[in-house]
């Protein structure tokens, strides 16, 4: 095979595309089919030229997108628009939030220098928190979880007791990318703001699947994300109050209100408003069917693997589209080779360090030992998910958990 | 089949995995992580243990198509290589961990691993050549050779897994004419890996530095160089670390009474002492090994073959028997003399090209 023809992976005939039929997809939660609207919307934007900064009719029309999609996210989002900072993705806006937060409030007042997360937030808040505390002279306090990974608002409630006056901010997520527990925000705003000190929230996994309301939520900033929801990866925002102190991460030209310099993605901005636009219209029906389909998914799974231990909180308190679980005896990886080989796509959960499989920090944050958190995986659903992909799942997964114990006991 | 293809990052793994993928296989494609603080970039020789090297092998494997798996294989290096090449250099031998990888590790721990997952064979970029014997009476049997190219053959440090594993091994790259021809095909292949240099280090030790690698593991202890009587002609910072054979790095304060250069000829753990001499101290004409892995029926009898004590030594003309009840010794007569045999290596006895057994040298004798 000559070296131009393994290269060719960018062309839109290419190969991976054609062979790749997604038969059963169970790992939404990484990232979800693009809308076929926003595919369309998408084609056709790039069809345009324009920088939303230029003062032509270009860049008039590209200002328009920009601004409309602002106004359509703001609104199915309960935020105002000139509270929408569109950004590169989740992890851009968490570490917009963490580290302008922190940067903003400590220089106002040196001593604001703690950073309070929960010990089960994704790694785009919890390494910028780390990476403040080593760099930026930061304190980091972790917030216990128990043992669904909901956080100890009475730990909560006596750190700001005792520190208040000493603290940055707060980041707790909405719900949780793992285990799909949602969190009590609204006991995590009402601690927080009685204390004066601001409060951010990842809520990448849970703009779609419950109900998020920005103004009404009482959070200073939220973190939202486009490639869970239908809209291409490299698309997502950080909403922040308009009050809300935040040091740039960039600078430039000046672009969203000076605290992202860079060009306006509007080809983004437009994906990213149509994928938040039909999520959240379709969200009540989305989240009643999903949720069904997840507990047809879990009570499968059981029966075929009757061991296995459902990791989270209970269904009402969790995000519909997750279910997580471990599987004793197990390496969540040997499981997903053998799911993989089998055209099943699943995750384990959690990320790994330099390619080696870690155990969840999640899953030990909420006491599950080593050993047992090892062996997880999650399944996520999305609008493409059927009652034909759990019936593949739940045929496939005794002959695999059987095998991945055998080669767990070598 | 259902091939595990272990994917290094290197040349010769990702060309080996691809004529498995040609030869009609089912692929699958999988680094394993062996050493517990991982570099992020590849620095001088060594060739498998890097982030950069884990990113070069799932490049090899999405370029081929085969998925792509990395394996946490770290605890049991640790507690089988590392740990033995230390035990060994602190008893006064030379290990080779190469060997013990391959039997602890590449031929054990991923063999049953792949077996249990539902793999039928391992596939490896090793120059060695499997021949598969069907005998007269329909008993197949499998035999390991030299690869056909002398310069790369490896089938010195893969003795040591034994007959019942080569049914469960494959190493596409015994036939390959020369390295270069290797890196010729993986440039026609599209494999960004085609250049990369060959490793020829301990992928453990980081920077090559094999002495201080001992010293930080197993601590300093200063201990005194004698000669062959006994006389005391310098110190040293720990018995361990040397090898017999070994002439560099002796730091001795005086020359040797016929003003020759004197080499290591023993190590002596016990009393922490290195002793020193003539070159021809050196040379030995038996050999005895424990740990004896046989391709044919071991035999008390003495046995016609050539003997090879080094990865690329030059195999001498020997006879070797089986001792014990269960043939797990060796003794091996050398017809001409070898020089720096030291206990703790690996010991190969070759018909031609054929492997016939694999023993652990525990002693020589001039």
């Amino acid at each position: 095979m000559p070296a131009a023809v393994a290269r060719a992976g960018i062309r839109p005939d290419d190969r991976f595309v054609d062979s790749w039929p997604v038969t059963v997809y169970l790992d939404h939660a990484a990232t979800s089919p693009v809308h076929p609207l926003v595919v369309e919307a998408v084609l056709d934007q790039l069809g345009r030229t324009g920088n939303a900064s230029s003062l032509h009719d270009a860049g008039r029309a590209a200002r328009r997108v920009v601004e409309e999609s602002r106004e359509v996210l703001a609104a199915r989002l309960g935020a105002r628009p000139s509270e929408v900072v569109l950004t590169s993705g989740g992890t851009e806006a968490d570490n917009l939030a963490l580290k302008g937060l922190y940067w903003a409030r400590s220089g106002a007042d040196p001593r604001r220098r703690r950073v309070l997360v929960s010990g089960v937030e994704h790694h785009a808040v919890l390494d910028p928190a780390v990476w403040l505390a080593e760099r930026c002279g930061a304190e980091l306090v972790v917030l216990p979880v128990d043992a669904v990974g909901r956080v100890d608002l009475d730990a909560l409630e006596a750190e700001l007791t005792a520190h208040a006056d000493r603290t940055a901010l707060v980041s707790v997520m909405w719900a949780n990318n793992e285990v799909g527990t949602v969190q009590p925000l609204a006991g995590v705003v009402e601690l927080a703001h009685r204390h004066g000190v601001p409060v951010h929230a990842d809520a990448v996994q849970a703009v779609g699947q419950l109900p998020v309301d920005f103004a009404a939520s009482g959070l200073d900033a939220m973190t939202v994300s486009g490639h869970k929801i239908g809209a291409p990866v490299g698309t997502g925002a950080l909403l922040a109050r308009r009050e809300l102190p935040l040091a740039p991460l960039t600078h430039g030209g000046g672009q969203e209100r000076g605290v992202r310099s860079g060009t306006v993605d509007v080809v983004g901005a437009r994906a990213l408003a149509l994928a938040v636009d039909l999520a959240v219209r379709d969200r009540p029906e989305h989240a009643r069917r999903v949720g069904a389909l997840r507990d047809r998914l879990l009570a499968a799974v059981q029966e075929a693997v009757p061991d296995a231990v459902v990791r989270g909180a209970a269904a009402g308190e969790r995000l519909p589209a997750n279910a997580h679980l471990t599987f004793p005896g197990c390496e969540g990886d040997a499981l997903l080779y053998l799911l993989d080989s089998r055209g099943i796509r699943c995750s384990t959960g959690s990320a790994c360090r330099a390619g080696v499989p870690q155990p969840s920090h999640v899953l030990l944050a909420m006491g599950v030992p080593d050993r047992e958190a090892r062996g997880a995986l999650r399944f996520s659903l999305g609008r493409t998910s059927s009652d034909d992909d759990v019936a593949a799942l739940a045929a496939v997964l005794p002959e695999v958990v059987e095998r991945a114990r055998a080669a767990g006991r070598v | 089949m259902r091939v595990l293809a272990a994917l290094s990052g290197g040349v010769d793994s990702a060309v080996a995995a691809a004529r498995a993928v040609d030869a009609g296989h089912d692929v699958v494609g999988v680094h394993m992580a062996l050493s517990r603080e991982r570099a992020e970039y590849r620095t001088g020789s060594r060739g498998c243990c890097s982030i950069e090297d884990a990113g070069d092998a799932r490049r090899a494997a999405d370029v081929l198509g085969i998925p792509y798996y990395v394996w946490d294989l770290s605890e049991r290096f640790e507690d089988t290589v590392v740990a033995d090449f230390l035990a060994e250099y602190a008893a006064g031998r030379t290990p080779n961990p190469c060997v013990r990888c391959n039997e602890h590790i590449k031929f054990a721990a991923l063999l049953d691993r792949a077996a249990a997952l539902g793999f039928d064979a391992v596939c490896t970029g090793h120059y060695a050549r499997i021949e598969t014997v069907v005998g007269a009476d329909g008993a197949v049997t499998r035999e390991l050779h030299r690869a056909r190219d002398a310069a790369k053959d490896q089938s010195y440090v893969l003795a040591v897994m034994g007959t019942d594993r080569l049914a469960r091994s494959m190493f596409p790259l015994g036939d390959a004419p020369s390295k270069d021809a290797v890196r010729a095909e993986a440039r026609e292949r599209g494999l960004g890996v085609s250049a990369k240099p060959d490793s020829y280090d301990i992928c453990f030790v980081a920077d090559g530095d094999t002495q201080g690698f001992l010293r930080e593991r197993l601590g300093a202890r200063a201990g005194d160089v004698v000669d062959a009587d006994g006389t005391v002609v310098g110190r040293h910072d720990g018995a361990y670390a040397f090898t017999v054979g070994q002439r560099r790095g002796l730091h001795l304060d005086r020359p040797g009474p016929d003003g020759r250069p004197r080499y290591v000829v023993e190590v002596r753990p016990s009393t922490n002492t290195v002793v020193v001499g003539a070159a021809e101290l050196l040379t030995v004409t038996r050999v005895a090994g424990d740990r004896a892995v046989w391709f044919v029926p071991p035999s008390p009898q003495r046995l016609a073959c050539e003997a090879q004590v080094r990865a690329h030594g030059a195999p001498v003309p020997a006879r070797v028997r089986a001792l014990g009840p269960a043939h797990d010794a060796v003794e091996v007569e050398l017809a001409t003399g070898l020089r720096g045999v030291a206990a703790g290596q690996s010991l190969v006895l070759y018909d031609g090209t054929r492997v016939l057994a694999q023993a652990t040298v525990t002693g020589a004798e001039r």
